[in-house]
């Protein structure tokens, strides 16, 4: 748990630098590295054709006003979540990934050892994905 | 806030997505970071405060920035994704617009960036609509009851942004001084430009 926190720290640290993010009113972009890592890889997958900007966003439409519907109160709110969900959904109807080979990946990623950064999401030396 | 826990599960459920993706070559790590990098640093609100600050000082600029948003708004070299269609309303002592997105989370990236949270949380999107006098007041704008106050909803065909009023004081500032003036919200619709 801590290791997230030392990441989250050092990742706000890195942004009060010169090359500072824009953050007008105090508010940075992106709170958490895993949030622009979402971010970037539904632009990534767009930028190379792989899916349908408006898809996309009635993927996200879909997954926010679920999340609202369940959560009448607005509490544990979180955009991102909504965002990644619309990716997952999107990536997997289209057929790139097998919702299969995402729920392996994720096990394979849990059960690595104690100390591998989790905050990397490009770092791919851990082993064979799990199979079932 | 999210526990530290759901938080690395979240943070997980992105690296295995992210990684399956690059190993497969359907995206690569560079345009992913290169986007991100984008975003954070380069592309944000201090792009649409030169717009608003061109056309206060050329009226012509202005006429064309009314007339179409986006052929204005890339005469000064912003465009890209989620700036396609981008209409510029103006505000007046007499009308004052507001934007927002009820569904999601449309926004003109070229010259505003990326939303920031309260725009795309549940409450702004639901009640700016029902009560944006309401709204407004606790944003700190309290708009006199002669003032018509005009909600947008931007969407995947239209976005909007506003061109704010100049303020008054300020008929000397260079349009780089005015720039420096103009905020986010003011563009958004939720407050107006201060005077300096």
């Amino acid at each position: 748990m801590t290791r997230a926190g030392q990441a989250d720290a050092a990742y706000l640290l890195d942004s009060a630098g010169p090359t500072a993010p824009p953050r007008d009113n105090g508010e940075l972009v992106f709170t958490a590295p895993w949030e622009s890592q979402a971010f970037g890889v539904a632009l990534a997958l767009e930028d190379a054709g792989r899916i349908d900007w408006e898809d996309f966003r009635q993927s996200l439409i879909r997954e926010i006003s679920d999340w609202e519907a369940a959560h009448p109160t607005g509490e544990g709110w979180s955009y991102y979540e909504c965002w990644l969900r619309a990716l997952e959904r999107l990536v997997s109807g289209q057929g790139l990934v097998a919702d299969a080979d995402l729920r392996a990946r994720r096990a394979a990623l849990a059960a690595r050892p104690a100390g591998h950064d989790h905050e990397d999401p490009g770092h791919h030396e851990h082993g064979e994905p799990a199979h079932h | 806030m999210t526990t530290s826990r759901e938080h690395l599960d979240t943070a997980l459920r992105v690296e295995a997505l992210a990684s399956l993706l690059i190993e497969r070559g359907l995206i690569d790590e560079e345009t992913v970071g290169k986007f991100v990098t984008t975003y954070e640093q380069s592309v944000g609100p201090m792009n649409g405060a030169k717009v608003v600050a061109k056309a206060w000082t050329d009226p012509e600029y202005r006429a064309r920035l009314l007339a179409d948003g986006t052929a204005a708004i890339a005469e000064l070299e912003f465009s890209g994704p989620q700036g396609e269609h981008i209409i510029v309303v103006e505000n007046t002592a007499t009308v004052h617009h507001v934007v927002v997105c009820t569904l999601c989370s449309c926004y003109p990236w070229p010259v505003l960036g990326l939303p920031p949270s309260w725009y795309k949380d549940p409450a702004y999107r639901s009640r700016v609509v029902r009560e944006p006098r309401q709204v407004l007041r606790e944003f700190g704008l309290d708009l006199g009851d002669e003032v018509e106050i005009r909600v947008h909803d931007s969407s995947s065909e239209v976005r909007y942004m506003v061109l704010p009023e100049r303020p008054a004081g300020t008929g000397d500032a260079s349009e780089e001084e005015l720039a420096a003036l103009v905020t986010r919200d003011a563009m958004v619709g939720v407050a107006k430009v201060a005077a300096p």
